[in-house]
C-alpha cells in the first residue's frame, strides 16, 4: 500500500497517458473506421455506389487485418509506424498503430450498423432527388446513429485493451504501469489499482455511450 | 398529352449466381398515362408492376426501351441529371419509408431541403402540407409515434412537398387496414382533384382500382395484358387474369361449381344477363318476362358502380313452358347479351 502511495504521481501520469492514447486513437481510428465502413457499405452489391472491385479490395483488407492479434500487429506494423510518425517506439507510434488496427475493426461495426438502415428510406431519399453525399449525411448516419454510438462505445473498450500493450514499444499508460510497477515487482496491489482505474474508466464511458444512444434512439 | 409514356420497355435482372438464369421483370411494356389520370396498375406479386413504377422515377434503370416523363426520355439520362427529374415526381411506399430520426415536419421538409428552398419558405410549405393531410397537430411527433394511416399521410405530404406533377403510389395501402385504406385513397383522390396531380397507383387489390382509378393496366409476367378505362375492364374483362381480378370485387358470372349448386337448388332454365351502363334498362328486361308470364328468380350476381356508372351480371332461374321462354329470350337478346347456362 505504501508503495502505491509512493507511486501515485506515476499512476496519475499513466492514467493521463491512457486517456491521451485512447482519445487520439478513438478520433483517428473512429474516423478511419467510419470511412472504411462507409466504403464497404456504399460499394457493396445493390448499394448506391456499387463498385465490385473496390468492395472486394476493402473487404479483403478488413478480413486480412482484423484477425491479427494486436501484439503481433504492433510488431508487424512497426516499420509503417516509423515511416509515418518518425519513430517506431513511444506514444505516437502506438497511437498510429492502434488507430490503424481500430479502423479495420470499427469498419465492420460501422458497416453492420449501416446495414440496419432499411433500404426503403434510401429509396425515399433518392426519389426526392438526394445524391449520395446528402444521403450519407442526412439518411444513413442519422438513421444509424444509436447503434453507431454503441459501436463506438464498444470500440472504446477495445482501445483501452489495445493501449495496455503500449509498454512493449516504449509507450506509457495504465497497462504499462500495471506491468512495470505491479507485475514485475510482485506488487498485486499496484496492479489492482491500475485495473480499478481502468474499470472505472470503462464503466463511465459505457454509461455515457448507453445514455447517448438512448437519446439518439429516443427510448 | 401523355405525361408518362413507356415505349417497349424491358427490364432484365442479371443472374444472382454464376449458373443462375437472368430474370425478365418487364417485357416490352408500352403505356401512356395522360395528365390528370389516376392510372392503376394491377398484377399479382412478381408481375413486374413495382419495377415499372421504379423505372418511372429511375430508382431502377431500364434495360431497353424509352421512358418519356414530361417530354423527356429519362432512360438515357445520367444519375446526376435524374435528380432534377425526380423533383417533379413524388413517390409513396408500402412501408412509408419515413426517416425515423426526423420529426414529421422535418420529414415533409426533406425534399424541400434537397431542392434548396430557403428556410422560411420550407416552414410555410410544411405547415400548408400538414394541414392538407390533416396532421397539423403531429408536426413535432416522430414517425414511430404514428399509426400506419398517419404515416402514409406524412408520406403523401412529403411526396407532394415540391409540387410534383406526378405521384407514384407503390402498394401505398397494402400495409393498411380496409378503413384506413379508404381514408388514404380518399386523400389521393383529393390530391388528384385539387392539385391536378397525375397519379400512378401500383396495387394487387382490385378494390383500390375500383375506388380511385380512372384507367387500369393489368400486368402478368412482365407484360401488360389488358388496359383501358376502369369501367370497360371491370364490366367486360378480356384476359383471364383480368377477369380473376374483377371477380375479387364483383360478383359476376357463376363458376361451374357455383352453377352446380344453383342447379340443385332451383328448377327451370338458368340464364345470365349482362347489364352495362344505362344502355340496358332492367325494367324493359323484366317487363318482357312478366308479359310472357315467365316466372323468374334472381339467383346470382349483382349490380356495381364504377365512377358513377352501373354495370353487372344477373343470373336468373326461369320457370315456364320451353317455347314461351325461347320466345321471350329472343326478345331480350335484342336488348342485352344473354348467356344460357346448361
Amino acid at each position: 500500500m505504501d508503495t502505491l502511495i509512493d507511486l501515485l504521481p506515476e499512476l496519475w501520469t499513466a492514467t493521463y497517458e491512457t486517456l491521451y492514447i485512447v482519445a487520439l486513437t478513438l478520433f483517428f481510428g473512429g474516423l478511419g473506421g467510419l470511412l472504411v465502413g462507409l466504403g464497404l457499405y456504399l460499394t457493396r452489391a445493390g448499394s448506391i455506389l456499387e463498385n465490385k472491385p473496390l468492395f472486394f479490395v476493402l473487404n479483403l483488407l478488413v478480413n486480412f487485418i482484423r484477425p491479427i492479434p494486436f501484439i503481433i500487429f504492433l510488431a508487424a506494423a512497426q516499420p509503417l509506424a516509423r515511416a509515418v510518425t518518425g519513430s517506431g517506439i513511444g506514444n505516437n507510434a502506438i497511437i498510429f498503430t492502434i488507430a490503424l488496427a481500430a479502423s479495420f475493426a470499427m469498419a465492420r461495426i460501422v458497416e453492420q450498423n449501416l446495414l440496419t438502415v432499411t433500404p426503403g428510406v434510401i429509396d425515399a431519399a433518392r426519389s426526392v432527388g438526394a445524391g449520395p453525399i446528402r444521403i450519407i449525411f442526412t439518411v444513413l448516419l442519422p438513421e444509424a446513429l444509436g447503434p453507431l454510438i454503441l459501436g463506438y462505445t464498444f470500440i472504446f473498450v477495445a482501445l483501452v485493451d489495445m493501449s495496455a500493450v503500449a509498454g512493449y514499444v516504449g509507450g506509457g499508460g495504465l497497462g504499462n504501469f500495471a506491468l512495470q510497477y505491479g507485475y514485475r515487482q510482485f506488487n498485486p496491489i499496484v496492479t489492482w489499482a491500475a485495473v480499478l482505474l481502468i474499470i472505472v474508466l470503462v464503466q463511465f464511458v459505457q454509461f455515457l455511450g448507453n445514455y447517448l444512444a438512448r437519446k439518439a434512439l429516443r427510448r | 398529352m401523355a405525361v408518362v409514356s413507356l415505349r417497349n420497355v424491358g427490364k432484365v435482372y442479371p443472374p444472382t449466381t454464376k449458373d443462375g438464369a437472368s430474370v425478365t421483370a418487364l417485357d416490352g411494356v408500352s403505356l401512356d398515362v395522360e395528365a390528370g389520370d389516376i392510372y392503376g396498375i394491377i398484377g399479382y406479386s412478381g408481375a413486374g408492376k413495382s419495377t415499372l413504377a421504379r423505372l418511372v422515377n429511375a430508382l431502377e434503370r431500364s434495360s431497353s426501351g424509352e421512358i418519356w416523363v414530361n417530354g423527356q426520355n429519362i432512360a438515357v439520362l445520367r444519375e446526376r441529371d435524374l435528380r432534377q427529374v425526380r423533383l417533379g415526381i413524388g413517390m409513396i411506399f408500402q412501408q412509408f419509408n419515413l426517416l425515423g430520426s426526423r420529426t414529421v415536419a422535418r420529414n415533409v421538409s426533406y425534399p424541400l431541403e434537397v431542392a434548396g428552398y430557403p428556410k422560411e419558405q420550407r416552414a410555410a410549405r410544411v405547415a400548408e402540407l400538414l394541414d392538407f393531410v390533416g396532421l397539423a397537430d403531429k408536426a413535432g411527433s416522430f414517425p414511430d409515434q404514428l399509426s400506419g394511416g398517419q404515416k402514409q399521410r406524412v408520406g403523401i405530404a412529403r411526396a407532394l412537398a415540391t409540387q410534383p406533377s406526378i405521384l407514384l403510389a407503390d402498394e401505398a395501402t397494402s400495409a393498411l387496414d380496409p378503413e384506413t385504406t379508404h381514408e388514404v385513397l380518399a386523400l389521393l383522390k383529393r390530391v388528384n382533384a385539387k392539385f391536378g396531380v397525375t397519379i400512378i397507383v401500383i396495387t394487387h387489390e382490385m378494390d383500390v382500382i375500383q375506388t380511385i382509378a380512372t384507367k387500369v393496366a393489368v400486368m402478368d409476367q412482365g407484360r401488360v395484358i389488358e388496359r383501358g378505362p376502369v369501367f370497360d375492364v371491370f364490366s367486360n374483362p378480356q384476359a383471364a387474369a383480368s377477369a380473376r381480378f374483377v371477380s375479387t370485387v364483383v360478383k359476376g358470372v357463376p363458376s361451374p361449381a357455383e352453377l352446380a349448386v344453383l342447379r340443385e337448388r332451383h328448377g327451370g332454365r338458368i340464364v345470365t344477363l349482362a347489364f352495362r351502363d344505362s344502355a340496358v334498362d332492367q325494367r324493359a328486361v323484366f317487363g318482357e318476362l312478366s308479359r310472357a308470364g315467365v316466372a323468374f328468380e334472381v339467383v346470382y350476381g349483382g349490380i356495381n358502380e364504377i365512377q358513377g356508372r352501373p354495370f353487372g351480371h344477373l343470373t336468373l332461374a326461369l320457370t315456364g313452358a320451353d317455347p314461351v321462354i325461347d320466345q321471350v329470350l329472343a326478345h331480350i337478346r335484342t336488348i342485352t347479351s344473354v348467356t344460357e347456362v346448361r
